[in-house]
């Protein structure tokens, strides 16, 4: 197996682990961004909150396994990206621990401002997070300021800016939105008419931010649309991923909610694979020279490391697949209550 | 302060706080996967019970492990950009066979041990249980490797990149075996396994004997103990031996360390002792109120009391580690697991005796227990992170040529500014100050809530079993109205 096509194959696994987190851990984020709106009592919350308990760690990990892939297979990116993305970095993992505890503490007592103060905790850090992990995408899209031998020279406010920012927006409806779907497959009754309501609302805000981010791509962002121009066939991707998006309220009214679900997640997974198409071949490209871009040919491991890789992401992926299965499908239909609950 | 103060500060306090946890999730996984294999086999209720509750602490103690986990991760990049390219393709495979073979095994499972128990059969429980226990294992596999190729790094070479003109060195893998298993892998796994395992027997034979100092739950507890107390013995006891052989294996591949931990200055023709404790004075090179055992050092190191071991003065000067720090956390330890080794045996001895529960003070001693080994476990991790300074990645020789090190300072983000970092050490400080102080409050809470009585957990399932039948009936009800579109559609 040529050099080349082993990091190409690796770049494409790295999407894959991306895309992975993104559908699995998108739909826990926006069930803690959905948390206080839909939820109006104790018992509420908890059902929300343990809709996602058995699963949102293992999804957590599909974030882990990306950043160790990077790690692994592209070292000068995942320094690079990392030691740019700085401060956003530090407030994501607050936003990560932030979630992770409000979820394991807040009913741990019984006591009214304990379950506030980890209600409003599990809400902030899940908000936060998305958003942030969309302004991250954001900035990678548009290029940030790269300087020679892969030294950033921006700051954070150099990564706050109009787009960043319409980006993060655009994830945190996307993830709410999934989140609802989610949400209303594991609920009943009044709780799951009140998310029937908030997946109307959530899908206008969400296709409104769609056209513009689009449009806004467009303009700001030329290079995004060149890789599509060489290859036509691309255009499959933003083609299914507008069909993927209307998909979502016609499931919904056919009254087939995990269709809706299936659709959120492919509207999901075409976003993730339009924005490695967009950024291909560079991790970050330079604002301030193109030389000074990070690629895939300058960020790689070895060939022989690449290839151990290999071997084991094809061991380790199939068990981890087979088990992901195992347990979602322990965890099947409604959320229940029980004395092991959150 | 600068960057490379502050980033070893900030990488130094994250790490021993998000070690707080693992350690004691490896240890009562496999105390909790005992009690849950003699419940499997003798389908006794208060083995159920007692699996169910240390369940419940080490559900609380994983997800805190998790989420300062994440932290260790991400701060290679944000921190030591430098370090992460130059080890990338080394370190990084280990890492991500971590994600592949541990993390996505014990998070997957973890839901099925927590949340599960009313939910799938003993069988699967226990099998459960089993996986969630060898994939923290695992975990600890692939990061000690990790962390031993670089004191010790072997199946590599270096490759002199071209980046815009300027050459920069990498660390690439050229057998992925001989990295894994390079020469200090499997003594410091085992050691750091050991360790974890000791505190974990040591966390159930506190929570147990605090139980029975106060009159509660004594049936689960003494059951629990029947566990908790010889596998104490036992590990306490490996932990020794496999510390020494450490030592052996330290003279060979980082002497500048092992004369740090005995600040051993002066290499002399006479055979070398051993400190019990002191005051290393490493301007002066002496030791201040010291009190040393003749012969000793040269035992342990080399099984013979006449050879004498090589000190700092073999090492230049600008290769040598502080010594105050390692000399007393390594002291530590060693007190520290001469202490736990009394203390299991003599409870060992009681228990044999049919007096365990007697004597109070031994009950108190236990109960005091997971403190010190705790703190030995840290205590051992920076006598081994601060005595391999001023070197990241050590330098070496593959088969005589001559491998390049990267020293702490070099590896150091060059994007980021001191008051980045100084605010990321504020805002993890204050996070982290809280997250202990609620963690502490809701460990407590745990076990002054204690195991179910017998009676309580019968009570709860034939509830449970009720219910389960109430929700077929009322569903197969409600199936004949109006939810029937969205039932059948799922």
């Amino acid at each position: 197996m040529s050099y080349d096509l082993l990091t190409f194959i690796w770049y494409v696994l790295l999407g894959v682990l991306l895309t992975g987190y993104a559908i699995l851990d998108g739909f826990d984020l926006g069930v803690g961004i959905l948390h206080p709106f839909i939820a109006k009592d104790d018992r509420e919350r908890r059902l929300v909150m343990n809709s996602i308990g058995p699963l949102w760690d293992g999804n957590e990990v599909w974030l882990v396994t990306f950043g160790g892939a990077l790690f692994a297979a592209f070292p000068v990116a995942y320094a690079t990206v990392f030691s740019s993305f700085y401060t956003a970095f530090f407030l994501l993992l607050t936003c990560l621990i932030g979630r992770a505890v409000s979820l394991e503490f807040r009913s741990k007592v019984h006591s009214r401002p304990w379950r506030k103060f980890w209600d409003v905790g599990f809400f902030l850090s899940s908000f936060t997070g998305a958003f942030l992990l969309g302004v991250a995408g954001g900035n990678v899209m548009a290029g940030m300021e790269l300087g020679p031998k892969y030294v950033y020279e921006g700051n954070l406010f150099s990564q706050i800016y109009w787009y960043p920012l319409l980006v993060g927006c655009l994830t945190v409806s996307l993830f709410a939105l999934h989140g609802a779907i989610f949400l209303y497959l594991k609920t009943e009754d009044e709780l799951q008419a009140r998310t029937r309501g908030a997946i109307t609302k959530l899908f206008y805000a969400f296709a409104g931010l769609y056209v513009i981010v689009s449009l806004a791509t467009f303009i700001h962002v030329p290079h995004a649309t060149e890789n599509i121009a060489n290859y036509p066939v691309l255009w499959i991707v933003p083609i299914l991923n507008a069909l993927a998006v209307l998909n979502i309220p016609r499931a919904m009214h056919l009254g087939k909610p995990a269709y809706a679900f299936f659709t959120s997640s492919m509207v999901i997974a075409a976003f993730a694979t339009l924005f490695s198409v967009a950024i291909f071949p560079n991790f970050m490209l330079s604002t301030l020279d193109p030389a000074y871009s990070i690629t895939l040919e300058n960020a790689r491991s070895s060939a022989g490391t690449l290839k151990t890789m290999l071997i084991i992401a094809v061991i380790g992926l199939p068990c981890v697949l087979s088990y992901t299965v195992i347990i979602y499908w322990i965890f099947r239909g409604k959320v229940k209550l029980d004395s092991n609950s959150y | 302060m600068d960057v490379e103060i502050l980033s070893r500060l900030q990488f130094a306090g994250t790490i021993m706080f998000h070690y707080l946890f693992p350690p004691l999730s490896i240890g009562l996984g496999l105390q909790l996967f005992l009690c849950e294999l003699a419940y499997f086999r003798t389908k006794n209720p208060a083995w159920e019970a007692a699996a169910r509750f240390w369940t419940r602490v080490f559900a609380v103690n994983f997800a805190m492990g998790v989420a300062t986990g994440i932290v260790m991760e991400f701060e290679f990049g944000t921190n030591w950009a430098v370090y992460s390219r130059f080890v990338g393709d080394v370190f990084g495979s280990a890492l991500a066979a971590e994600g592949i073979f541990a993390f996505f095994l014990e998070s997957g499972f973890l839901a099925v041990l927590v949340f599960g128990w009313d939910r799938v059969g003993p069988k699967m429980h226990l099998f459960s249980t089993l996986m969630v226990f060898l994939g923290s294992a695992f975990s600890a596999v692939w990061i000690v490797v990790a962390n031993s190729w670089q004191q010790t790094p072997a199946g590599y070479h270096i490759v002199w990149h071209d980046v815009q003109g300027e050459m920069m060195p990498r660390a690439e893998v050229t057998d992925f075996w001989a990295m894994v298993f390079n020469p200090s892998s499997v003594d410091r796994l085992t050691h750091t396994l050991i360790g974890a395992f000791v505190l974990g027997a040591f966390f159930v034979a506190s929570v147990c004997s605090y139980y029975l100092l106060k009159n509660r739950h004594e049936e689960v507890a003494r059951r629990c103990l029947s566990i908790a107390l010889p596998t104490s013995l036992v590990f306490t006891i490996a932990a020794a031996m496999t510390g020494h052989h450490s030592a052996q294996q330290l003279v060979e591949t980082q002497p500048a360390k092992l004369a740090a931990m005995e600040a051993h200055f002066e290499t002399t023709d006479e055979p070398t002792g051993l400190y019990m404790f002191g005051w290393p004075d490493a301007e002066n090179e002496t030791v201040h109120f010291g009190v040393k055992l003749p012969y000793l050092l040269s035992l342990m190191v080399y099984n013979d009391p006449t050879v004498p071991v090589p000190a700092m003065d073999q090492i230049p000067e600008d290769e040598r580690p502080p010594v105050w720090l390692p000399f007393q956390t390594f002291h530590i330890m060693v007190g520290l697991g001469t202490i736990m080794i009394g203390v299991a045996g003599l409870a060992c001895l009681a228990w044999y005796r049919g007096k365990f529960g007697q004597q109070r003070w031994l009950l108190w001693a236990i109960v005091v227990m997971p403190v010190a080994a705790m703190t030995a476990n840290q205590a051992g991790w920076i006598t081994a992170e601060v005595g391999r300074q001023p070197w990241v990645v050590y330098p070496s020789v593959q088969d005589g040529v001559e491998m390049m090190g990267l020293r702490t300072a070099d590896g150091l983000s060059e994007s980021v500014t001191a008051q980045q970092v100084l605010s990321s050490i504020i805002l993890f400080g204050i996070i982290y100050s809280l997250l202990f102080a609620v963690w502490v409050f809701v460990l407590n809470n745990k076990i002054q809530h204690g195991p179910e009585t017998v009676e309580e957990l019968a009570e709860y399932k034939s509830k449970l079993r009720e219910e389960t039948m109430a929700e077929k009936f009322g569903r197969s009800g409600k199936s004949h109205g109006g939810d029937m579109m969205v039932e059948d559609n799922q």
